[in-house]
């Protein structure tokens, strides 16, 4: 259960790939929603720590294009309403995520990410 | 005690069955869940405010159950597909991951606000194969820095795990101290072998909550699990022994008995009954 909220914290760690590695795009994508308790406070909480782009962009790759583009000076009560479900609701179930950098494909299957590298590729 | 990582690498002693086994367990669920909470109180996070956790080899979930039922949103990590399998159907909310901690973790810096870690630690300290890359000062290394990294500043890391010796603890404190943390280690019940559990409390930065907090808590000692059990039941019994109450095993009836028994059974020479019987004799001197 890959939700957006992890995949925007999630960058490669493939050796040697330090720059460009966030955030994984999405491929091939199944997503499953599923009802999360709303919590204003979490969400405010852990809003400085996302990268907004990031997040608007990994939406749109699972079919969702309700964010506004760039990070709004105030929060409401929608707004909030709308990114928790973003953030907490959207589960991606298959598919893969691939490093922008150095095309390091990370499987998704059955809801867990292997993130699991091959030798030569441990730092 | 059992050392289960001694004997295979956990992605495959933790296989279907072991996993399920693991799990149902009433008594681990019990050990795990009591870990789990003293792992939270040592975590110190402020009350009543959201935090992001990572647990750091979730396995089937048992702390993550926890961590959801305390409010906590968490993402876990864990090396066994088996015990990730079952933690699918347990359906915990939490995020997981299937994730080699040795290899180290590729979240971005200041990511989670506190780390967990039940019995976890003792499986990065064998080497696997003799490439560079598995020895455990490089895969510890590895996880330090990277964790390190994932948390912010100010945090705390949790980490209880079971050394087999000081030089692991040595060895643990020294390569985390190198990756940049503060703190060490926290032990509960040290004079219990079997309630004894080893913390590794590590810091980010103050290690949160104010200045005071930057000391390393206190460990759990409690009198009662200093002894072992039904202990207390013995010293009683020794006690009334020493006051006299308690009625001498051996005395005049059991003779008698005995005796009687002998006789039945034909043997021969046993002493005849009379006043003296079991009585003891006069001091010679």
């Amino acid at each position: 259960m890959v939700r957006l909220i992890t995949h925007n914290l999630l960058a490669c760690h493939v050796k040697g790939c330090t720059s460009n590695n966030f955030p994984l795009i999405f491929q091939d994508v199944q997503i499953e929603l599923q009802e999360a308790e709303f919590n204003p406070d979490f969400v405010t909480h852990i809003l400085p720590r996302l990268e907004w782009g990031a997040l608007v962009d990994a939406a749109k790759q699972v079919g969702d294009t309700s964010l506004p583009p760039e990070r709004p000076e105030m929060m409401d009560d929608d707004l909030l309403r709308q990114l928790h479900h973003v953030l907490m609701e959207i589960h991606v179930v298959e598919g893969a995520m691939i490093c922008p950098n150095c095309k390091h494909s990370y499987p998704i299957s059955n809801g867990i990410p292997n993130m699991l590298l091959a030798e030569h590729e441990i730092g | 005690m059992s050392r289960p990582e001694l004997q295979a690498p956990p992605e495959i002693y933790y296989g279907d069955s072991e996993a399920k086994k693991y799990t149902t367990s009433t008594r681990n669920q019990q050990i795990q869940a009591d870990m789990t909470y003293r792992a939270l109180e040592l975590l110190n996070l402020p009350p009543g405010e959201p935090a992001f956790l990572l647990d750091i080899g979730c396995g089937s979930g048992l702390s993550g159950e926890i961590l959801d039922e305390e409010g906590y949103v968490w993402a876990g990590v864990d090396i066994a597909p088996s015990m990730l399998e079952v933690a699918l159907e347990r359906e915990i909310e939490g995020d997981l991951f299937l994730q080699d901690i040795g290899q180290g973790f590729g979240f971005r810096p200041g990511s989670f606000d506190g780390a967990i870690s039940i019995s976890v630690l003792q499986w990065l300290l064998n080497a696997e194969t003799s490439h560079p890359t598995s020895s455990p000062p490089h895969r510890l290394n590895r996880f330090f820095t990277t964790l390190h990294t994932a948390l912010r500043n100010p945090s705390r890391a949790i980490l209880q795990f079971y050394p087999t010796s000081d030089d692991q603890i040595q060895l643990l404190t020294s390569i985390a101290q190198k990756a940049g943390f503060g703190g060490g280690i926290v032990v509960d019940y040290p004079n219990s072998k079997k309630a004894k559990k080893v913390f590794l409390c590590l810091f980010v930065g103050g290690g949160g909550g104010g200045q005071q907090q930057q000391q390393l808590p206190e460990g759990l000692a409690c009198e009662e699990d200093e002894h072992a059990r039904f202990e207390r039941r013995r010293e009683t019994e020794k006690r009334r022994n020493r006051s006299g109450t308690r009625k001498a095993l051996k005395d005049r009836d059991w003779i008698l008995k005995k005796k009687e028994l002998y006789r039945q059974r034909g043997k021969e020479g046993v002493p005849r009954d009379s006043k003296y019987t079991g009585r003891k004799r006069k001091a010679v001197f």
